[in-house]
């Protein structure tokens, strides 16, 4: 395995202003593992060809002085991003072959900044899951191992599942993830890495398949805060395409990690020490406010009263969204298409046909719970609510500046292990979601490993558009974590 | 709050999804279920909360009344799974 | 007089209520920038966001917004300065996202009215419920091929203002005033061109009956009505069928009937309704429009005089008759020329000559008022001719068709023709002692007391001047000579 790999972002991009290496050396050792590595499923698409053809364009840049900010730098693209001309299947049978004639506002945002794309990596259907099972496309395997029994296959995590596993396992230096109740955070933490779903309203979803619009978003995922940070960058800015979009300037994200979180205030919500939370995921939550306080931070005990709720709220508000969105795939303009005597048959068969269960049964939730004599009880209900739980973190940020908790309540799970009840799947996302609803910055780093050497994650919350101390914290905490483990298919 | 199958025919209907016979005892269960589980907002008091539509603290952004867009039916029918003569092509709708 | 319907179990009572649909007079589409043209290649005026792509997203047009809140001041409605865009959800193949954008709990206007001014010139007020944006759907060509329906989305998008009335109308004629007073106020404003023919402005009928004093009963909600006649048949015909079904003991069910006007009836369209439940809400791709109070101020400065408020100035400043300024200012142009015509000379003469002989002859040549037949300017020229006595009034009609013919100006054709009035007392007087002379046995019956006969020696003395002598000295010197 070449050393090119082990390198962060910010590590590389000073290696290829020195020269030390070229983008076209540095694109191909990430594509020598990425084939390694083709085991774990990560990919959908791979677009190698292109990278190498990419690189050479980006050592031209370096020639001239002309580097972007992310220039040479191999990345993965969440197969949710239009790229136009290849390939986009949001990892649905109903568009195994759409090839979009246009480019979403994020990844063109990427390549302008230089970054080099190695391919489009696997998803949950749609971003419906918190596995990567759901994919139309196989499941993509998590390069960690259990250390008792390592030959189990575990799950890395959804639904940026192949993004997380294509960053953990050196395939990609980052790669972009959208998280819509914790689907960059949640895989982040199962594979031992860092991502963050930045403020709603910061990445343009200009182009980004949509699953609910008021709660999708974009963000980055790296190895570190600092190359969240560099990435970030990058990805975010104001898009007059998408009235969502915040008219606020980006800041330099990278300038922000300091080093300094002293006088800091990090609110400790008491809600999200339930009952029955694992032994293992509480010390390790506990860790990591010994360290921060070690860093000069003062832990505040806060109440967030409304948690409990965040998962029958969102439950209710993602599939009525959902519902709606995925209507568009009828069969008729792009997409799969499954003949019928009538337009009606050709749609439901169509549907049938292209749509996977998980996804299925989110349409079927969110036509009922916006059908009439329902609306009320249910979607205008858990939008009220939705408000109260928004409500929670705008109090407990008038006392302290950041918000710690744990990421998930488990390690990753082996695939197949899980009970056939959604419901139990749905609870991977009861930390990350209460954030999803408030449209908070939400962070998850890797705070160390489990007994069974599997990494387990925090999460960093921080008020609207102040990433910057949320990636601070961060930086300051993956110091003092010191986690240097590396997935079992990488120390080979 | 259980789905009955009538029920779970009725929306598979509406959101155009092809539901086999065999399939529908199944999924009123999986529905009840989950609807069960959603149930407990019931107990949230919201009494004079507005529905929160968005977390973007902004108004709707306009803009001007130009033309900058369409004129690209290639693109607009690259993907099409049948078309003639610039037109999408569906199953004759009988009105 | 109210309007009736007679039954087999008595007089039954029309209510009416009307949804037009118009299109919002702007270049690009409510949510993305492709262009509204009528007419165009088929797919030609999409944008990704049109055809519903994934990962599209819209954004409004702010004209679109600014023609609404136009519309809804002209129909002296309440402007809500917050409103929120919701889908209606439901599949159709013209239906590109699946949804409709559309505008339910909170739209941008509520509640105003609009003046009805009917033919017997009275005038009856009917309230509008709201007005909202939406867009509008593509099209379905089912003629185009055996088995396929073709479709086409360039109308998909297109901004549309659904317009609601309050169930206030009462009989077809009714209705045809409030389409066609609606239809004045939106060119007024130039928020819709109002053309029915290319589908710019659309009308659904909600109708239904009662008998005298009664609450309102179940309504029929008729779709696809594309001209003012076939409203109002339309009308006719479904309150008739639902005197029928009471009558014969049944009841009316509510549901959405479908108006064919080439078998002139309204057919039920029962199987596609049941289907329906639109699960409206809030888009989360959009945020509220919240405009400000000045915005709206500002739209309202801007506003031009409309229909109304120019009919009561024609009444006041010109002393029309209502009839008269109601026809005038129902189209901008017809008021604009009537005003160049009136400017400077005698308000009730000018009126009479642009909605007496002009207004004929427009009709009769099939000309619209941009293309008139004789300009306001020569138009004017006649009134004046006639004012100063240089022609009489029925010479100006000779002069007025010439004028058409030819299009010269009518002083050139009165020089021309030699149809100037005869005002020379002498040459009258000849004329009159001419036909006295003539009329011996005639002139002693007027003495005996048949006064009918006067008028028998006017026509006489005008025939035998070729009309050109000036009546009134006729009148005058015909007296003292008969006296």
């Amino acid at each position: 395995m070449s050393k090119l790999v082990s390198l962060t972002m910010a590590e590389a991009r000073k290696g290829l202003a020195a020269k030390d290496f070229t983008a076209v050396e540095l694109v191909d050792a990430h594509i020598r593992q990425a084939e390694a590595a083709r085991p774990l499923n990560a990919f959908v698409t791979e677009t190698f060809e292109a990278a190498r053809a990419q690189a050479a364009a980006s050592d031209q840049r370096l020639a001239k002085g002309q580097a972007g900010a992310m220039e040479g730098l191999p990345i993965g693209m969440k197969d949710l991003f239009c790229t136009e001309g290849v390939r986009t299947t949001a990892c649905s049978k109903i568009l195994d072959n759409f090839v979009p004639p246009y480019e979403s506002t994020v990844s063109a945002n990427l390549k302008k900044a230089g970054a080099v794309v190695l391919g489009k990596t696997a998803l949950d259907e749609f971003a419906m899951g918190s596995s990567n099972m759901t994919s139309a496309f196989g499941v993509v395997e998590n390069p960690w191992k259990r250390a008792s029994d390592p030959a189990a296959r575990l799950v890395p995590g959804g639904s940026s599942g192949g993004s997380a596993a294509a960053v953990a396992a050196r395939m990609v230096m980052g790669a972009t993830g959208t998280d819509t109740g914790g689907s960059i955070r949640q895989p982040a933490a199962f594979c031992g890495i860092t991502g963050i779903k930045p403020t709603y309203g910061r990445c343009s979803r200009w182009g980004v398949i949509a699953f609910a619009s008021s709660l999708d978003q974009a963000g980055p995922m790296a190895r570190t805060a600092r190359d969240c940070a560099i990435m970030l960058g990058a990805m975010a800015g104001f898009d007059p395409k998408d009235s969502t979009s915040a008219p606020v300037p980006v800041p330099n994200f990278e300038a922000a990690l300091t080093g300094d979180v002293r006088g800091l205030k990090v609110g400790i919500p008491r809600e999200y020490r339930p009952e029955g939370l694992s032994a293992e995921i509480q010390a390790l939550w506990d860790k990591g406010i010994a360290l921060l306080q070690a860093a000069g931070a003062t832990p505040v005990e806060i109440s967030l009263p409304h948690t409990k709720y965040a998962l029958p709220t969102y439950y209710i508000v993602a599939p009525a969204e959902c519902s709606s969105n995925l209507a568009r795939y009828d069969g008729l303009r792009y997409g799969r298409r499954v003949e019928g005597k009538s337009l009606d048959e050709m749609y439901a068969k169509s549907r049938a046909a292209g749509f996977g269960a998980e996804v299925r049964r989110r349409i079927l939730i969110g036509t009922y719970v916006l059908s009439a004599g329902y609306y009320d009880a249910y979607y205008a209900k858990a939008q009220k609510v939705r408000r109260l739980i928004a409500e929670d973190f705008t109090k407990a940020f008038q006392t302290v500046d950041v918000i710690l908790t744990p990421t998930a309540p488990s390690a990753a799970f082996g695939i197949g292990e899980t009970d056939d009840n959604p419901v139990t799947m749905w609870l991977n996302d009861v930390f990350t979601i209460p954030t999803s609803l408030a449209g908070l910055p939400g962070l998850s780093l890797p705070g160390g490993l489990s007994a069974d050497g599997l990494p387990l994650g925090l999460q960093l919350i921080g008020r609207p558009f102040d990433e910057e101390t949320v990636l601070r914290v961060a930086d300051v905490m993956e110091k003092a974590v010191g986690f240097d483990a590396v997935p079992a298919l990488v120390e080979g | 709050m259980s789905l009955d199958k009538a029920t779970v025919r009725t929306i598979a209907n509406l959101a155009r999804l092809e539901v086999r016979d065999d399939e529908l005892d199944h999924l009123a269960g999986e529905l009840s279920n989950i609807m069960t589980f959603v149930e407990q907002l019931a107990e949230v008091n919201t009494d004079g909360v507005q529905p929160m539509t968005s977390v973007a603290a902004m108004s709707l952004p306009r803009r001007a009344d130009e033309v900058t867009d369409g004129n690209c039916r290639d693109k607009v029918l690259a993907n099409a799974p049948e078309q003639q003569d610039g037109f999408f092509l569906v199953p004759k709708v009988v009105e | 007089m109210a309007y009736v319907i007679e039954g087999e179990t008595g007089d039954w009572e029309l209510v009416i209520g009307l949804e037009v649909h118009a299109q919002v007079t702007s270049k690009s589409k409510l949510f993305s920038g492709a262009a509204t043209d009528f007419g165009a290649e088929p797919n030609t005026q999409v944008s990704l966001v049109d055809a519903a792509m994934p990962g599209m997203l819209p954004v409004i047009n702010e004209k679109c917004v600014e023609q609404a809140v136009r519309t809804g001041l002209g129909l002296k409605a309440k402007i809500n300065l917050t409103s929120v865009f919701a889908r209606k959800n439901y599949f159709y193949a013209d239906l590109p996202q699946g949804y409709q954008i559309s505008q339910f709990e909170f739209p941008i206007v509520g509640e105003g009215e609009v003046i009805l001014d009917m033919p017997d010139g009275s005038t009856r007020t009917v309230g509008i419920e709201r007005l909202h944006l939406e867009q509008d759907a593509g099209k379905s060509l089912h003629d185009q091929h055996p088995s396929k329906s073709f479709i086409d989305l360039n109308r998909a998008g297109v901004s549309l203002m659904e317009i609601v009335s309050k169930p206030d109308m009462r009989s077809p004629e009714e209705a045809a005033a409030y389409v066609t007073k609606l239809r004045s106020i939106l060119r007024y404003l130039g928020t819709c061109d109002g053309n029915m023919a290319e589908g710019s402005m659309r009308c659904d009928a909600n109708v239904s009956v009662r008998k005298a004093g009664e609450p309102y009963r179940t309504r029929a909600e008729i779709k696809n009505v594309n001209s003012i006649r076939f409203l109002q048949q339309a009308i006719e015909y479904e309150a008739r069928r639902q005197i029928d079904v009471y009558e014969d003991g049944g009841q009316v069910v509510q549901e959405t009937r479908l108006w064919d006007s080439t078998k002139g009836e309204t057919r039920s369209m029962r199987s596609k309704e049941q289907a329906h439940d639109y699960r409206y809400f809030p888009d989360p791709d959009l945020l509220p429009l919240v405009l400000e109070q000045a915005y709206v101020d500002e739209i309202k400065a801007g506003l031009p005089e409309l229909p109304d408020e120019k009919k009561d100035r024609f009444i006041k400043d010109y002393g029309l008759s209502t009839y008269d300024a109601g026809v005038l200012v129902a189209e901008q142009a017809n008021a604009d020329f009537f005003e160049a015509v009136a400017r400077g000379r005698d308000p009730k003469l000018a009126c009479n000559w642009v909605m007496g002989d002009f207004a004929a002859a427009q009709n009769r040549l099939g000309r619209t008022i941009d293309d008139p037949v004789v300009s306001a300017a020569d138009l004017g020229g006649l009134v004046d001719l006639i004012a100063d006595n240089t022609i009489s009034g029925r010479i100006a009609k000779e002069v007025f068709e010439l004028m058409v013919d030819s299009g010269k100006a009518p002083a050139v054709i009165v020089e021309e023709k030699g149809l100037k009035q005869v005002t020379d007392t002498g040459a009258i007087e000849a004329a009159i002692d001419a036909v006295l002379a003539a009329n011996p046995d005639k002139v002693a019956d007027y003495k005996g007391g048949k006064d009918k006969l006067f008028g028998f020696f006017v026509g006489q003395v005008m025939k035998s001047t070729g009309g050109k002598a000036n009546p009134a000295l006729v009148n005058d010197i015909l007296k003292a000579k008969l006296a």
